[in-house]
């Protein structure tokens, strides 16, 4: 028989007993709808954490710091750039971790951001006083995570604003009342670093001040003021999402922290190893991928250029695999709904044997072969089947949905937002559907055969 | 009534050779069919006649291939129907073979053209081809106006002559009938049985026919086989339709 004739013939069939295969097809539902419902909540669940994670900026993070750090010291000097590449021995070329690399890395593909962990000790004057704080440079690219969810005030007007974002317990050293010092002023006394730059040293007329900017290693220590406005308080500590390690207490947009040329801790160290190139590296370089798919490629590029490159990414694995195995127990359960229902299948096609036994014998007689009516209940169980997953699909999901609306009004009433913890992706839903189907076709496997075997003179003789 | 006298060939179509077969019922063995050979003709109308238990119905399940023979062969067409597999043996019943029997056996949950479209669907004919094949059937049983009522709106002459119309669509070569008339009345018989006469006329058809009515075989039938316990006690040409 064609598998049209065949499906419209079970399907005539299952018409014909409707309340008992409407039952058994409701029991598969119930089964689906609970592998769905089940399924769907850790799916929702690991969706929610993962964006939180991604959000946070952990896992799409690549940290850079030069090989050198892990060469001990007296190793040898840096080369000039002007000196051509040794091929003969490219892992003992040191790198040095500056502008030209920093531009380097921003040209590879599916890098968002660049930038430099700038981090340095300062003095905050607010009104009268002084306190002794970390300030930190924030990239712009935070702007878009949530790091910065849930700040008092406002993030950052633009890139350059000469603006500052206040760590609440910070702030609350400097006022017993936080949220008022927004808006106001606090000026930052930092030491700057003056890149004297040969160009610049050139320009000198006096040349005993060119040989003493030259036998200074071309740095020099200035202290300086800057007065910034207070944009804004954050309960959390942002740093940990926009990839530096250690918190600040005093945030500003990276932009400005780089123009203020502040000291840095490896400036010493820079000046001692790098026999004063003069030239200003950085101490780690934080790379912002697309998405915590592309850090891999992006860290093993890295690493062909010659730097040290690592990511959170592994961290991000075992939460994958805790999710894995949290679907697979959710799952397990859920199964053991469809199973019970898939037994529902079995009986109902053997009642049906029983009530057709003369159909049997009848379409045998008019020459159905033992496959055709093998078939025939075959396409009625998976008929079941599919229907039960369908229904079982909308209804899991509505049952997803209800969840998330209780969630969500509990939620809400801790004057928390709502979450989506019910996802029903669309490989779920089919999935689901497949289940379903082939729990179904396994459940008519031993009907289906009993009916294909049935003696046709025998069957003809039932009343 | 007059019946025309039909004249079937002296081409054997179906020859039974020493048929046997034995049913096991708990610790006994009936021997529903013992030793039976038989040679049928085609385009001959046969009458199986004998007494209920005479394995006449046994007879022709075996003949009509929905049994085989514990022993013994039943060669149709050239080929033995005790060698073919169950698949081969369906095939058999599909093309060569139609059947009606007593109880009609119309499928109660369709409607009648849907029960004589069913051998088609079986034999996987085009849907085009299949709409205009029943409505030809159903027009030869004269049922064309009711072809969308189900069997159960039907009476019982209509029943059976929509099976006839089923064991008709597919243009067998054979048509058996299991006592066709044994749910009927006496005039609704005749009808049925003179529509057989006229398919076998017309179409040339092989009709075997099992009955116990003696009078009804002699009017209608060819040829007569008489059966008792399973053996072939007696055959005989009848008047209305002598061998040539």
């Amino acid at each position: 028989m064609k598998s049209r004739d065949l499906s419209e013939l079970a399907l005539r069939n299952l018409r014909e007993a409707i309340l008992r295969n409407s039952l058994t097809t409701l029991g598969v539902a119930v089964g689906v709808a609970s592998l769905v419902a089940m399924l769907s909540l850790g799916v929702g669940l690991q969706t929610l954490a993962s964006d939180r994670l991604t959000k946070s900026g952990l896992f799409d993070a690549v940290f850079v710091t030069s090989r050198r750090d892990f060469r001990g010291p007296g190793g040898d000097g840096p080369p000039r750039k002007s000196s051509p590449p040794e091929k003969s021995n490219p892992p003992e070329k040191f790198k040095p971790l500056d502008e030209d690399a920093r531009q380097q890395f921003a040209a590879l593909p599916n890098v968002v951001d660049v930038y430099p962990q700038i981090r340095f000790l300062t003095d905050v004057r607010y009104a009268g006083n002084s306190y002794s704080t970390n300030v930190l440079g924030v990239p712009e690219s935070s702007r878009a995570t949530s790091a910065f969810d849930g700040i008092t005030g406002k993030y950052f007007s633009s890139p350059t604003a000469e603006e500052a974002i206040l760590q609440a317990d910070f702030a609350k050293e400097l006022s017993p009342q936080p949220a008022t010092l927004v808006g106001k002023e606090l000026v930052l006394r930092y030491a700057e670093r003056r890149a004297a730059f040969p160009e610049e040293i050139s320009k000198e007329n006096d040349i005993d001040k060119q040989l003493d900017a030259l036998m200074s290693g071309g740095i020099s220590i200035v202290s300086r003021e800057k007065k910034l406005r207070i944009a804004g308080i954050i309960e959390s500590d942002p740093s940990a999402g926009i990839g530096g390690f250690g918190g600040g207490r005093v945030f500003l947009p990276l932009r400005v922290a780089e123009q203020l040329h502040a000291a840095q801790a490896n400036d010493v160290q820079d000046f001692v190893r790098g026999g004063g190139s003069g030239k200003p590296t950085y101490a780690a370089l934080t790379i912002r991928a697309k998405s915590p798919k592309e850090v891999l490629p992006i860290e093993d590029a890295i690493k062909k250029l010659g730097f040290n490159a690592f990511s959170l990414l592994d961290a991000s694995k075992t939460l994958r695999q805790v999710f894995i195995v949290f679907d697979m127990f959710l799952g397990l359960f859920a199964s053991l709904a469809l199973t019970v229902a898939s037994l529902g299948i079995v009986n109902t096609l053997l009642m049906a044997i029983l009530e057709r036994r003369r159909e049997i014998g009848v379409l045998k007689a008019l020459g159905a072969t033992d496959r055709d009516v093998r078939s025939l209940f075959f396409a009625e169980a998976g008929a079941m089947g599919l229907l039960g997953g369908v229904f079982g699909v909308a209804l899991g999901w509505m049952i997803g949905q209800a969840l998330t609306w209780g969630t969500t009004i509990y939620l809400r009433r801790q004057d928390l937002p709502g979450v989506k913890i019910s996802h029903v992706p669309w490989w779920l839903a089919l999935s689901a559907i497949a289940f379903a189907v082939v729990v179904s076709l396994v459940a008519g496997l031993y009907p289906a055969g009993r009916a294909a075997r049935l003696d046709p003179v025998e069957a003809l003789r039932y009343e | 009534m007059v019946v025309t006298p039909a004249m079937p060939s002296t081409q054997t179509l179906i020859r039974a050779e020493n048929v046997s077969r034995q049913y096991r019922l708990g610790d006994t063995v009936i021997h529903a069919v013992s030793n039976l050979s038989l040679e049928i003709c085609s385009g001959e109308f046969l009458a199986l006649l004998g007494s209920s238990g005479s394995g006449k119905s046994t007879l022709l399940n075996l003949l009509a291939g929905l049994d085989r023979p514990t022993s013994g062969a039943i060669h149709v067409q050239g080929q033995d129907l005790a060698a073919l597999d169950s698949q081969e043996l369906a095939r058999y019943r599909r093309d060569t073979v139609g059947m009606v029997f007593q109880s009609f056996n119309l499928l109660p949950r369709m409607t009648l053209e849907e029960n004589v479209e069913l051998p088609l669907r079986l034999a996987e004919v085009d849907r085009a081809e299949r709409s205009q094949r029943v409505t030809q059937a159903l027009e030869h049983v004269h049922l064309a106006a009711r072809r969308r009522h189900r069997p159960s709106e039907l009476s019982g002459g209509e029943q059976q002559r929509g099976a006839l119309a089923r064991a008709l669509v597919n243009r067998p070569t054979i048509l058996f009938a299991d006592e066709p008339t044994g749910n009927l009345d006496t005039a609704t018989g005749e009808q049925i049985l003179l529509l057989l006469r006229e398919i076998q006329e017309t179409l040339g058809m092989t009709i075997i026919m099992v009955t116990h009515e003696r009078p009804l075989a002699e009017r209608f039938a060819n040829r007569i086989a008489v059966l008792s316990d399973g053996r072939l006690v007696d055959q005989f040409a009848t008047q209305t339709g002598a061998l040539a």
